[in-house]
């Protein structure tokens, strides 16, 4: 890698004010993509900026009806924590599917989201939950927060503290991971909340989106029958090695059914 | 009691100690004074022209100590890399052997070719200064897919060496006698097949480290190899020109190898020629997306075959067209292994008459294809188990019945082939049996029927390979165009308290040698195990020998070592008949003590050791004082192990995925030293074979030839999750021709295995119309298959 100014700060304010100005400086959570883009020479930042010791940034707590989790909360904390298994199971399932052991142990929620990999598995639980992204300067709706292809609504110097996910009635999610990396090829969170139902998808487009018709047809009936004609589209979705875009529009009718079907476990 | 430690004890590996602990000593762990480092620039192209080099910039870069291109190995006079093996083509003709020069002078044929050497103070500088050598390339049309290499128009990778880009069209058998047989035949299954590409993936990437002794004018060579002697060789005779006397080559604890490491490469010549010019030690250690790029790559064919079978099911002849790949150059032993340790290999365990056989193999712009574990056999097992398997389905017979119907009878042998080989020994119909009665194939349909109602597709698949290895006699070999002998070497030296060294030429890399070796001289010759050490991997320490590779190191090294361990024995009772005053004939040797039958004198051996180091009473008129004993074994043939896998697989229907239920090998090794570490051997081979078949593939773009499975992003190694508890058992014919009685265990799960998985994965589909799905058999292929079936 490159040489770069390595900074720690203590405290949000800090890491803000480190940020600032530089225009070639790179926060870091949890590094799980920075620094293999380091390591491979793809990145040369003037500046990184670790989060990892900001206190306030990490935790989970569960306020009202939703359950909210610090930015910089591993995805190991979430997917043993008693307070996430407990309003939504789902979430701390796919938490504890992320990667391998340690991604899980050094991976933050707030790295993922603000990086909005396509094949990333926590993007699928934020919109299908309609969660709230908060950051430093405010608050993004789930929806309006994932822009496109490791694109986000976050402006620069802008740092996720907390997402928070109201606590669902039903939800489940399927990944069909990429058999060489594991990430999600196909992911699919099925929720069902006090605002209604939403599929999410993560990994089979270039950006995580919602399958509307699937939608409509589950608040009628939440069963995989109720879904199991409705086929997305093959156009626009990724295509490699591992899967065509016919083979993801495909796999995204297997895992919502079956997402439906663990939901209604 | 002490455990047992003989042969045929599960001793426990006497290396995994220092392995788990991370005390092991590799290549890039060498403490060396004033170390250099170097990196390698390589091509981003497949096929470009090199207009100019610029390395102004970068040798003016921090830490930077020298930098080489392509032009001042050429000016130096440094020879190319060769390929050891003469193949000629089927009109007499030695095949075409493009240059394969060190670094790239005017053109760069694969993405990772090299194209310069910078050496500086650390590993980041040197990758700085690669980045600021300014080259400049012309771009041109690369030739990728090994289907229509050889097609008219297809761009050349040496078009003046080897025009159209073929090494060789190569044949064995008759064609004629074949098409006869064919014209009668009652039945004809036909097959078109491409074998994988695969990445060897060694835990332990490569790695070099070179030194210069300015004062005597030797080098010395850390290489994380197979077999340091013949590279020290190679290196010494052909590329570099430094007399054997003068290089030392060290390959010291090697973190697996499965072929890649038998090769000599660009980095290790380009490490040790440069160390004598930069006047500092040179080290090396490839980068993971390194070794994915420029280790020699294995399998890639592309065959169609045809089996012609008479009305009752017995097979007549086996007619194989296969385009082999061969890369951008031809690596050291890439011309055998699609000719010689794959077309002998077509009759496998079956008494086919008539085979013919035509490979041609094909330059394309990709890393340099090579011996990759079972190198050779895994194909010739694919092509053969696969289409018998494909004519059963054909013929609606039972898979098993239908291989128990045409394998070679058990009072045959020794049994000559149609494709050149003698198979010594053999007893096939009691190891399908018995694989049969541990996969409980009675109970298949059963499974089937059960995961049925789970929605899943079961399916069965046989395998019954054959495999030549042992390599070699060197007489055959240098007939066949194997350009070194194949013996191995063996030496029993003593020390004065009677503790000894095995030194040996073969060469330990994951196989457990320091084990087994020390197992067979226990017991032998009543040595404690830990009295025992084994050294191997040091040219300046051990005798010359051939390194470890095709399962050979037991039956051929292992051989050498009991040769020599007899010549001990003889030593030894002449010691011990002078200090017990009896005659030498009357003196025996048991269970390390040598007496005088009938009588209750006796000498341990530890004592006639320490006379002959201390030979104050001892026949020095008759015999030389000291105990060191050498030998080479040179083997009168090829062994020939044997064995049927099955393999039960599960797939959803749904989503493409295929599950390996079970896994079922009955193998014949011969006689078996250490089970555990046999075990161990067949566990990896089977997960390297399932590994090919469902998951692993080499995949370049067929436009621009980058490698796109080029990291463990996207190429996907086999991982304890995909695979079950292995069921195994073995049937024992001894090797008739070594003193062990042994064959080899180190290829055969791979070799048999994706034939398996794939007949399974056939077996299973078949309900649904399909009849082809691609290998690797993934979520995609199968889906696909699946779909096109459907449709």
């Amino acid at each position: 890698m490159y040489d770069f100014h390595y900074h720690r700060p203590k405290t949000l304010a800090d890491a803000v004010g480190l940020l600032k100005g530089k225009d070639e400086a790179r926060p870091m959570s949890g590094g799980m993509t920075l620094i293999p883009t380091l390591k491979q020479r793809l990145a040369k930042p003037s500046d990184v900026v670790d989060l990892g010791g900001i206190k306030e940034l990490a935790g989970i707590k569960v306020e009202g009806n939703n359950v909210v989790i610090g930015g910089m909360t591993r995805h190991a904390d979430v997917a043993s924590s008693a307070d996430v298994k407990g309003a939504i199971p789902a979430l701390a399932y796919l938490a504890g599917h992320i990667g391998d052991p340690q991604v899980r142990n050094r991976g933050t929620i707030g790295g993922s989201i603000a990086n909005n990999d396509p094949a990333a598995d926590y993007p699928g639980a934020v919109v299908a939950l309609n969660a709230t992204v908060t950051t430093n300067t405010g608050k993004h709706t789930a929806d309006s927060f994932f822009k496109g292809l490791f694109e986000t609504a976050l402006s620069d110097g802008e740092l996720v503290t907390s997402v928070s996910f109201p606590k669902a009635e039903k939800a489940a999610y399927m990944k069909f991971p990429n058999p060489a990396s594991r990430y999600a090829m196909v992911g699919v969170f099925v929720a069902k909340t006090a605002g209604g139902v939403r599929v999410a998808v993560t990994g089979a487009g270039p950006c995580v989106f919602r399958v509307k018709a699937m939608e409509d047809a589950l608040a009628k009936n939440f069963s995989s029958d109720a879904i199991k004609d409705i086929k997305v589209p093959a156009d626009g979705l990724n295509s490699d090695i591992h899967a065509s875009a016919e083979y993801r529009a495909h796999l995204v009718n297997v895992m919502a059914r079956r997402a439906v079907d663990a939901a209604n476990k | 009691m002490n455990a047992p430690t003989g042969i045929g004890a599960r001793v426990k590996r006497k290396e995994d100690q220092r392995f788990l602990t991370g005390t092991g000593r590799y290549v890039d762990d060498l403490p060396l004074a004033r170390a250099t480092y170097a990196h390698f620039l390589r091509s981003p192209h497949a096929h470009a022209k090199i207009k100019s080099i610029d390395t102004t910039a970068a040798k003016a870069m921090p830490g930077v100590v020298a930098i080489f291109t392509g032009k001042d190995i050429a000016d130096a006079k440094v020879g190319g890399l060769i390929c050891g093996w003469v193949v000629k083509d089927k009109h007499g003709q030695p095949h075409k052997a493009p240059p394969h020069p060190v670094m790239a002078v005017d053109t760069v044929r694969y993405v990772g070719d090299t194209v310069a050497m910078v050496v500086a103070n650390s590993h980041d500088e040197a990758k700085d200064a690669a980045e600021a050598i300014k080259v400049d390339y012309e771009e041109k049309p690369a030739n990728v897919d090994l289907a229509k290499a050889l097609d008219k128009g297809a761009a050349e990778v040496h078009a003046a060496e080897a025009p159209g880009n073929l090494i060789y069209d190569w044949e064995i058998g008759v064609k004629a006698d074949v098409d006869a047989a064919f014209a009668k035949a009652a039945h004809v299954t036909k097959l078109d097949i491409v074998n994988n590409r695969l990445i060897p993936n060694a835990m332990e990437p490569r790695a070099a480290a070179a030194e210069y002794d300015k004062g005597t004018g030797n080098y010395t060579l850390w290489s994380t190899s197979q077999n340091p002697h013949v590279l020290r060789l190679i290196l010494s005779a052909f590329v570099l020109g430094i007399p054997e006397h003068k290089l030392r080559v060290v390959a010291p604890d090697v973190g697996g190898g499965f072929g890649s490491k038998i090769f000599c490469y660009n980095e290790e010549t380009m490490v040790t020629w440069a160390a004598s010019r930069v006047g500092r030690p040179i080290k090396w250690t490839a980068e993971r997306s390194e070794s994915f790029q420029t280790d020699a790559h294995g399998r890639d064919h592309v065959t169609h075959a045809e089996l012609a079978l008479d009305k009752d099911g017995k097979f007549l002849a086996l007619k194989v067209e296969t385009i082999a790949n061969m890369g951008a150059y031809l690596s050291t032993f890439s011309t055998a292994v699609p000719t010689y340790l794959y077309a002998t290999l077509l009759a496998g365990q079956y008494t086919t008459p008539l085979i013919y056989a035509n490979v041609k193999a094909a330059l394309t712009h990709t890393a340099p294809v090579d011996a990759y574990r079972g190198a050779g056999r895994p194909e010739a097992t694919f092509v053969v188990e696969t289409i018998v398997s494909k004519a059963a389905k054909e013929l609606k017979m039972d898979p098993a019945e239908l291989r128990r119907k045409n394998f070679i009878p058990s009072d045959a042998f020794p049994y000559q082939t149609p494709v050149a080989l003698q198979y010594d020994s053999g007893n096939y119909p009691p190891i399908i049996d018995e694989a049969i009665k541990i996969a409980d194939y009675k109970g298949f349909e059963a499974r089937r029927a059960e995961a049925k109602s789970r929605g899943k597709l079961r399916g069965i698949g046989f395998s019954s390979y054959i495999e030549a290895c042992g390599l070699a006699p060197s007489q055959v070999i240098g007939q066949l165009g194997g350009g070194v002998g194949q013996w191995e070497s063996a030496q029993l030296k003593f020390n004065p308290t009677g503790n000894v060294q095995i030194l040996t030429g073969s060469h330990s890399h994951g196989q457990g040698h320091e084990t087994t070796f020390a197992q067979l001289v226990s017991d032998k010759l009543g040595v404690p195990m830990e009295n025992i050490e084994v050294v191997h991997g040091d040219t300046a320490t051990t005798p010359f020998g051939m390194g470890t590779y095709g399962s050979r190191s037991l039956a051929v090294g292992g051989s050498a070592i009991m040769k020599a361990a007899d010549k001990v024995i003889a030593k030894g009772k002449k010691i011990a008949a002078h200090l017990m005053e009896a005659s030498v004939a009357d003196v025996v040797f048991e269970n390390g003590t040598f007496k005088v039958a009938g009588t209750d004198k006796a000498v341990p051996l530890g004592q006639a050791v320490f006379a002959a180091y201390v030979p104050h009473n001892y026949p020095l008129a008759e015999i030389e004082p000291g105990m060191d004993e050498n030998a080479f074994y040179d083997p009168a043939n090829f062994v020939y192990p044997a064995g049927t896998q099955i393999c039960e697989v599960e797939i959803d229907p749904d989503t493409g995925v295929v599950e390996v239920i079970s896994h079922t090998a009955v193998d014949d090794f011969g006689n078996i030293i250490n089970p555990m570490i046999v075990e161990g051997q067949v566990h990896g081979g089977i997960v390297q074979g399932v590994g090919q078949a469902l998951l692993e593939n080499a995949v370049y773009d067929k436009e621009t030839g980058q490698l796109i499975s080029g990291s463990y992003m996207d190429y996907t190694m086999p991982r304890a999750s995909d695979v079950p508890s292995f069921k195994l058992g073995y049937k024992v014919t001894p090797c008739p021709h070594n003193p062990l009685g042994v064959k080899g265990c180190g290829e055969a799960g791979a070799i048999a295995a994706p034939a398996a998985v794939m007949n399974a994965v056939h077996d299973a589909l078949a309900p649904l119309g399909v009849s082809h799905v691609p290998m690797p058999a993934t979520p995609l292929n199968v889906w696909q298959a699946i779909n096109g079936a459907s449709k």
